[in-house]
């Protein structure tokens, strides 16, 4: 069990080890959805709420493994009630919002490939957290995310309008995007641990 | 069988990986593991070849088994093949060398949740036989190398002035400190793509002058 405070915990999630920025998880997602911010939000809306879901059961299982000391199995009960929460999402959003399920797409799915999601749940069984330091964490790492779309979502639309050499289109520009932002997040490396 | 399978075997089956589809260059496919542990070329190096082994493997199982898995549940199944092979990788790299596995942390684990393995399992693993799976595989994994080590060498020689370990300049070189740490997985790999994107479109322009001279 560790001692680190709630508010530690959070604000570590959030900025200093942003997951998208400092740990390159769920970078699938940050460079394909963050084109256009009213995409961009929902995207990271939905990926925070699977990543609460998926660290609440990942918190239970962890304790059903370990009481029956058979922790081997872990990464693959943990994908699999990923694989579940994301169905959940799907099946909700397809309901109450068929616009957004469709502009979404292919990556509403990919959700449970998103590596930021497994690497949160393993992440908070290799820190000992308990049940409330690790929720504290996934809605930190949430926000996290959010923010990093989001910011990368408002860079790409202003780019849209500028004029740029043929050569730096698409994907690379997305890169380069990417690395100054994450230089920009290093700033707060002090504040983390 | 519903469908006729293609199943002559090509170079092309092999190299499509390498270059002309390569899975980081030009898919853009499974980015995090590559800008997260190229930091040295020796940590590129085994994680490419443990991407490349659970690529193999979960590519033949799931070729072997393409018949019997029902349509509505294979993304789960895939899912849980490939946990299966990774979590060997992770107590076989455990056992041979704790450095590394400190060194790689989770993204043994992550490799689980790689978008290129699922992606080859659902687009052509499920859909070919044995043979033609395991060599498209192996040349997407190495293809997949491939670009973890054009990364890792660049970011090791400018970031730490070595190359797998042995010093390159002597101790006057300074080194730059941004390209092991994360932003400079960012700019490498984004550089990468814009030399390759030049070179794609000087090639296009010396194919099309002579064609536009002739007329």
């Amino acid at each position: 069990m560790t001692t680190e405070t709630l508010s530690f915990i959070f604000l570590n999630a959030v900025l200093a080890n942003n997951f998208v920025l400092a740990l390159f998880l769920g970078l699938c997602p940050f460079l394909g959805v963050s084109g256009k911010l009213n995409t961009a939000l929902p995207m990271g809306l939905a990926t925070m709420f699977v990543m609460l879901v998926s660290s609440i059961c990942a918190y239970l299982i962890n304790i059903v493994l370990v009481s029956f000391d058979i922790e081997f199995l872990r990464l693959i009960a943990y994908i699999a009630v990923i694989a579940s929460a994301v169905q959940l999402v799907e099946m909700t959003l397809k309901k109450f919002s068929p616009g957004l399920f469709r502009s979404l797409g292919i990556f509403l799915p990919l959700i449970t490939t998103n590596c930021a999601i497994l690497g949160l749940a393993l992440f908070q069984t290799f820190k000992e957290y308990d049940f409330l330091q690790s929720l504290v964490y996934a809605l930190g790492a949430g926000t996290g995310f959010i923010l990093a779309i989001l910011l990368m979502a408002g860079l790409r639309e202003k780019l849209e309008l500028s004029t740029m050499p043929s050569i730096t289109q698409g994907a690379a520009v997305s890169l380069m995007l990417g690395g100054l932002l994450s230089l920009s997040f290093m700033g707060f490396a002090g504040l983390g641990g | 069988m519903a469908k006729k399978e293609n199943s002559t075997i090509t170079w092309d089956t092999f190299s499509e990986g390498l270059w002309h589809d390569n899975p980081v260059f030009v898919m853009l496919l499974g980015m995090c593991p590559v800008l997260a542990v190229t930091n040295s070329a020796i940590n590129a190096l085994a994680m490419g070849l443990a991407t490349t082994f659970v690529l193999l493997a979960s590519g033949t199982l799931i070729s072997l088994l393409r018949h019997s898995i029902p349509k509505q549940v294979r993304i789960a199944t895939y899912i849980v093949i490939i946990a299966t092979f990774v979590t060997i990788v992770d107590y076989t790299i455990q056992a041979i060398s704790l450095d590394l596995y400190n060194a790689l942390g989770a993204f043994i684990q992550l490799i689980v949740v790689n978008c290129m393995i699922l992606g080859r399992a659902e687009a052509y693993a499920s859909r070919n036989r044995p043979v033609k799976a395991v060599v498209n595989a192996l040349g997407m994994g190495i293809g997949f190398t491939f670009a973890l080590l054009c990364l890792g060498v660049v970011r090791e020689i400018l970031g730490a002035g070595s190359l797998f370990g042995f010093d390159l300049f002597g101790p006057r070189f300074e080194p730059w400190v941004v390209m092991v740490l994360p932003a400079g997985g960012f700019l490498v790999l984004g550089a990468w793509l814009l030399l390759f994107e030049w070179l794609k479109q000087r090639k296009e322009r010396t194919e099309l002058e002579p064609a536009a001279e002739t007329r």
